[in-house]
């Protein structure tokens, strides 16, 4: 009993140049990030008015940040994993087996939870609030605490980089193998404590936005009127609420099992491996669509302003996501199709999976009507949403061929199936994300992003993704199992290889990314957003100014019709100075948030390292965190009258500068008062 | 500040503590899921002892039923604390809720027996998967119950230094309804996982 655990120097990764090169980018990146706050002594502005904000603002803009990073992160090992079985034809290729693993497991991870669930919290957090005419979420300081405890997952899945492996047993960790038995280690820990962290994270964050969207709304805004991006956001919360519990069981009988000698998931002693499999698809299935509702909101808002019509079949494409959200708890078992269920089961799952993709069809049937007749302007939040109507439909089709269970016997764990889900999460996700990103950029900083740039990303992304995706397909067809580090069939490789300069394009579409930030921050003064209402929307994230004051809303707005602030700038009543300001009451400060999370990812590292001193010392200091928090009623502050005034007169003087529309010099601009074509 | 402004404000308040109820409402359905979960886990798994104890060689329907005693009659204190609350009685609220601390420990303690006596005779969680799930869901409860206590003493402490305000007892209500909750999951572990291994 040592006060480090199981954690010794030869944890640290100097057994092999990869790794240690890895463990090196990240310490080095790191050390330049907190170089450069230092250089231009920011850290004081750093901690004061982001770290410890409770501005859900500053927090979407946050999640999205490390979103960004972790999306470099799993990009890299993705390029790494298509280099090595680009070459690996018959030979070793330059990553041993061990690391190989390693590496699709954390490119798995790292998608899901360290970039696609924070981007989604991140735009939340930035949107929804201003969409539904509130000043805040419901609960500001929890939302900090999911913010640092979803960065404490991700700080662990970076440090896993420098002491220590990683798992080698895919994103899924499925037993036996994943047991201890047959992978010891701190590895699977690593995984199995940064999920249960962030999950409780997530969690939390559903419960905010639920309450938030059902009791923050402004005047009028009936939830019928609920702008569709909101919409989704308030399916995805309820399917958080129910389903990560199911994950939060499945990683907590785990890490029993593996540390504590416990029986759920071990071959012998009355263990049942495939209750694993059973728990964590029961949240794995709803997941899935916890990721991509919101994305398809996203997809909703931009059709709709960038055809410069109103959104066609509202009410059916509100009744698509509620189907969604109830039929994703009916499908999980064809995750597993092959453990060997009656014919009867299959069937069932099968035929529900059939079924969700009804919805689905519903919605694409939707956006392509809105674009019908529309005027539409092709910035590149459209070109996302186009890219992605036409790339996920061969995704669903795909989906719908792996749904009959004959068919997924013959397909199960090749690389037709990883094509497959990149097909859905690639178009349907991260496209989404970044049709978000850049529709909603100005409303976070007051400048458009830079439209060149964001269109050569897009036209990489898109050709790239053909080119890495599409031979997986094939591949599968031929045979090819998953996560093989070498083979042996010389017909693979030709198509490895043209997955591979996929994957080089994509790199590209990366760059563009990187340059259009750098190139639109540079030259920020030619695209001010001084209107806050940057393209003409319709949606009432658009009536605040860009950036938005803190209290979002100086005066509550009052609803009167979907498309509110549309509607508000018909009716002649937008942009309406009130006669007087009143005291607005916000929240304060407070790094309680950073204590918790920052506790929580010591209590984590201190788990997997057997540590167990520190990690209780650390459940203490998080008790003592909430308890002390807890006892605190004086965690508001006024902002008065006048000083809402200041800023409001601000805002005006500004807005007098603005064009009288921001998208009055776009060919194909409709007018600002275009009548609607009936639907 | 204005009378107007503090009216406001008070406002505010209510929905404030509508909102954190209702919030509160949906973390204890996200924790009934978890409960469900461990329940049937429980199901699958109580029949396989591997050879070990089965649920009639290590369960006590004598301790279980003094557990339940004591937790349902820490309900029924709970709830007579709630109505001095309600009439404001500063003192009985600190009276009923020390009274529901002492039941509660009581639970505990009878609980960490049970266990210790457990594993001293060799039926342990790394007996077998049935005693894995057995010791996952009922500790599960446990510490949800421990974490209950914890609160119950932060919550005097609120209401003998804050009197009762609206906050504290916003908080109170709160917790009175986690303290029912676990109830409720008692009261079907007790039927669910020791009357059927018992009988």
């Amino acid at each position: 009993m040592d006060i480090f655990g199981r954690l010794t120097i030869d944890s640290l990764p100097f057994y092999s140049a990869v790794a240690a090169s890895g463990a090196a980018v990240t310490v080095l990146g790191g050390l330049a990030v907190a170089g450069a706050i230092t250089y231009f002594g920011a850290w004081r502005m750093v901690m004061t008015r982001w770290v410890s904000s409770l501005d859900h603002k500053k927090i979407g803009i946050m999640y999205i940040m490390l979103a960004l990073v972790m999306l470099v992160r799993g990009f890299v090992d993705a390029a790494m994993m298509r280099s090595q079985q680009a070459i690996a034809y018959n030979n070793e290729g330059y990553l041993p087996p061990d690391h190989f693993d390693q590496i699709f497991s954390s490119h798995g991870t790292i998608m899901i939870f360290f970039m696609a669930m924070p981007f989604l919290s991140g735009l939340a957090n930035l949107i929804v609030p201003q969409q539904i005419g509130s000043r805040d979420v419901a609960f500001p300081f929890m939302n900090s605490v999911s913010l640092w405890l979803t960065t404490a997952g991700a700080g662990l899945m970076l440090t896993s980089l420098v002491v220590g492996k990683f798992s080698t047993a895919g994103w899924t960790a499925y037993p036996p193998y994943s047991g201890v038995e047959y992978t010891p280690g701190v590895g699977v820990d690593y995984w199995l404590w940064m999920v249960f962290i962030s999950g409780f994270a997530t969690t939390m964050t559903g419960i905010n936005f639920l309450v938030t969207i059902f009791k923050c709304r402004a005047p009028g805004m009936t939830m019928f009127r609920l702008p569709l991006f909101t919409w989704t956001i308030f399916i995805t919360s309820v399917l958080i609420i129910f389903a990560f519990p199911a994950l939060t069981v499945a990683c907590a009988m785990l890490i029993l099992d593996r540390n504590f000698g416990f029986h759920f998931f071990t071959n012998d002693m009355g263990g049942n491996m495939m209750n694993y499999i059973n728990l964590f698809w029961l949240w794995g299935h709803p997941e899935v669509y916890i990721l991509i509702l919101p994305a398809f909101g996203v997809f909703s808002e931009v059709v709709a302003t960038f055809s410069q019509k109103r959104l066609f079949g509202y009410i059916s494409l509100v009744c698509a996501t509620i189907a969604i959200g109830l039929l994703s708890f009916t499908v999980w078992l064809h995750h597993f199709f092959t453990m060997g269920s009656s014919a009867k089961v299959n069937s069932f799952f099968g035929t529900m999976t059939t079924i969700i993709s009804v919805p689905t069809g519903v919605k694409v049937f939707d956006w392509l009507l809105t674009m019908y007749r529309g005027r539409i302007i092709f910035k590149p939040p459209m070109l996302f949403t186009i890219g992605f109507l036409v790339t996920f439909v061969i995704g669903c089709l795909s989906g719908v061929l792996l749904a009959l269970p004959p068919i997924d016997y013959m397909m199960h764990n090749t690389t037709f199936l990883v094509a497959h889900f990149h097909n859905m999460i690639i178009p349907g996700v991260l496209f989404g994300y970044l049709a978000g990103y850049m529709y909603w950029f100005p409303k976070a900083f007051g400048f458009k992003l830079n439209e060149k740039w964001g269109t050569r990303a897009f036209w990489c992304w898109i050709v790239g993704f053909y080119i890495a995706f599409m031979p997986l397909y094939v591949l599968g067809m031929l045979g090819m199992p998953r996560r093989m580090e070498h083979y042996d069939i010389a017909a693979w490789q030709p198509h490895l290889v043209v997955a591979w300069v996929g994957a080089f394009i994509i790199l590209l579409g990366m760059i563009c990314l990187a340059v259009q930030l750098i190139v639109s921050i540079r030259e920020r003064n030619e695209a001010l957003d001084l209107s806050g209402d940057a393209w003409n929307g319709r949606s009432l994230e658009w009536a605040t100014a860009s950036p938005a004051a803190p209290y979002n809303f100086a005066v509550l707005p009052k609803v009167e019709s979907r498309d509110a602030w549309w509607d508000m700038k018909q009716r002649g009543v937008a942009y309406q100075r009130p006669e007087k300001y009143e005291d607005i009451v916000m929240p304060k400060n407070t790094y309680a948030g950073l204590v918790i999370g920052v506790a929580g990812g010591v209590f984590g590292f201190a788990a997997i390292w057997w540590m167990w001193w520190l990690a209780f010392l650390a459940l203490a200091v998080i008790a003592g965190t909430i308890i002390y928090r807890a006892s605190d009623d004086d965690d508001e502050f006024i902002i008065l009258a006048s000083e809402v005034k200041a800023i409001e007169d601000e805002r005006f003087a500004r807005l007098a500068k603005a064009p009288k529309n921001e998208m009055a010099d776009e060919p194909g601009f409709a007018g600002e008062s275009a009548a609607e074509p009936a639907t | 500040m204005s009378g107007v402004a503090q009216m406001t404000i008070g406002h505010r308040d209510a929905e404030r503590y509508e909102g954190k109820d209702f919030g509160f409402w949906l973390y204890l359905m996200s924790d009934a899921v978890i409960f469900t979960l461990l329940f049937a886990t429980n199901l699958v798994m109580d029949g396989n002892p591997a050879g070990g104890p089965t649920p009639k060689d290590v369960f006590e329907l004598d301790r279980a039923a003094a557990e339940t005693a004591l937790l349902l009659l820490s309900s029924a204190t709970f709830g007579v604390a709630a109505v001095a609350l309600s009439a404001g009685e500063r003192g009985k609220v600190v009276l009923w809720l020390a009274i529901t601390l002492l039941l509660g420990a009581g639970f505990i303690y009878l609980e960490i027996d049970e266990f210790a006596g457990m594993i001293a005779e060799g039926a342990g969680p790394d007996r077998s998967g049935f005693l894995s799930a057995f010791f996952t869901l009922v500790g599960t409860h446990g510490l949800h119950v421990t974490v209950g206590l914890v609160w119950i003493l932060v919550m005097i402490g609120q209401v003998l230094t804050k009197g009762i305000s609206a906050p504290v007892a916003s908080r109170l209500m709160r917790l009175g309804l986690f303290w029912h909750f676990l109830d409720i999951i008692w009261v079907v572990i007790f039927s669910v996982v020791y009357l059927p291994g018992v009988l």
